[in-house]
């Protein structure tokens, strides 16, 4: 008889990616429950990409298959649109999974383009995720406003304004209008016009864009976030109003 | 955007005397309210053909359907309730149309495009003569698609379809309308530049 008990799988338990992200959700995700029904991978556009499906992913964190999750591209290809989570009957989180994924590269060897567009909107309050300044913004602003507030004077009252106090909404605007189509911005303040609304962009935090999140840079998302809802907080607005 | 500022709220506990919402839930209201008397009387005859893109991002990941069935309302009442055409699936059960996410920025351009074909499919099913995208990072990917696929569908945003339908839509302010929409509803013409 022997006198040793015999013991299964690795010896000492690991604590694996997959431990580490149960963890940080509310009910750890639900990541245990998989009945690996592929509810989730036959209803993703990103199935198949990188050779991965959300189902495979999930199977291989289960496995502490670590390393490989670490050398996959495919937590850069999956957009976390979170239709697998809806579609799945167990309510399994692997959206979060693939966010979590993202922070265990360093931030430096996280794709370039999101990194750079994220330290972009860092290095101004505007969070312009193409480093557009307060300065600029408002110049633009001004000077679109203007423009058409000549060329079409029914419109010759209508307002653009920043860091008004106590205006009911707080609007952001997607970089891309001030900055390569400022006309774009033009349409927007005339349904704002016409419908009468009390409203203001914020000279912080205008910018509706925010790649930090995509970069899964929780200090940085947080940054960006909090810069645009102190402004809001300091303007006294009472509905932050997004544009996308 | 939307969801990372709810979602950033949340998830760092972040002070705010203010409520997030979407601009999509107001135009309809402002429609409701008659504060916005658009009209869809331009497209009466041109009858051209709209189908949307519904955000992840504001519709499944953030508010669900009701915002959904707003941007449907906004649109019907835009251009003509026989003018629209959605695609299926939609609502919060939409595919994403590969632009979110960062996607667009994370360098996998021959990925990005392949995981975008359903969606240039699902466009094309509809026979619609446009696409409406409620957020850039859409607008940019569903573009890309429409020209690489060849479909060339233009693809346009919801206030830009708002004031042609309020009259109000000038000269300049059409850069996504395709060539049989430059034309329509001018307001101020002679101020084309």
């Amino acid at each position: 008889m022997t006198e040793t008990v015999i013991k299964l799988g690795r010896k000492g338990k690991r604590t694996t990616f997959m431990d580490k992200v149960k963890e940080l959700l509310p009910e750890g995700g639900n990541l245990n429950a998989c009945l690996t029904c592929g509810a989730c991978a036959s209803g993703c556009p990103a199935t198949g990409l990188g050779n991965m499906d959300p189902r495979k992913f999930l199977r291989m964190a289960a496995l502490g298959m670590d390393e490989e999750i670490i050398a996959s591209d495919w937590p850069w290809m999956c957009t976390m649109c979170m239709r697998c989570i809806y579609v799945c009957p167990m309510k399994i989180d692997i959206p979060q999974l693939v966010f979590n994924a993202r922070t265990l590269r360093p931030r430096e060897e996280r794709p370039k383009g999101i990194r750079e567009s994220c330290d972009m909107a860092l290095r101004n309050d505007t969070t312009s995720a193409m480093g557009t300044t307060e300065e600029d913004f408002e110049f633009v602003v001004n000077d679109v406003l203007e423009e058409y507030q000549e060329a079409q004077p029914e419109f010759a009252d209508m307002e653009a304004p920043i860091d008004k106090e106590g205006a009911e909404f707080f609007l952001n605007q997607n970089s891309r209008e001030p900055v390569t189509e400022p006309d774009e911005m033009v349409p927007l303040w005339k349904i704002l016009h016409t419908v009468g609304a009390n409203w203001t962009y914020g000279s912080k935090g205008w910018a509706g864009e925010n790649y930090c999140m995509f970069l899964a840079d929780d200090d940085d998302w947080k940054k960006v976030t909090k810069t645009a809802a102190d402004q809001a907080n300091k303007l006294k607005n009472k509905i932050f109003l997004n544009t996308e | 955007m939307t969801f990372s500022v709810l979602a950033g709220l949340k998830k760092y506990n972040l002070k705010h005397n203010f409520e997030v919402k979407n601009i999509y839930e107001y135009y309809a209201k402002w429609i409701r309210e008659g504060k916005l008397p658009v009209n869809s009387d331009w497209n009466k005859d041109l009858k051209i053909k709209f189908t949307v893109q519904d955000p992840c991002q504001i519709v499944r990941k953030s508010y669900g359907d009701p915002i959904a069935e707003d941007l449907r309302y906004v649109i019907r009442a835009v251009v003509g309730e026989e003018n629209f055409i959605d695609m299926v699936p939609n609502r919060s059960n939409n595919y994403c149309c590969g632009g979110g996410g960062g996607f667009l920025q994370a360098g996998f351009k021959e990925e990005r495009l392949t995981y975008g074909k359903i969606k240039d499919n699902q466009i094309k099913a509809t026979g619609a003569d446009y696409c409406i995208a409620g957020c850039h990072n859409c607008h940019a990917q569903i573009h890309e698609l429409s020209e690489h696929y060849g479909g060339n569908y233009p693809v346009v945003h919801m206030w830009t379809l708002i004031c042609l339908a309020l009259g109000i839509l000038g000269p300049n302010e059409r850069e996504y309308l395709g060539d049989d929409l430059k034309e329509v509803n001018v307001f101020h013409p002679e101020s084309a530049m």
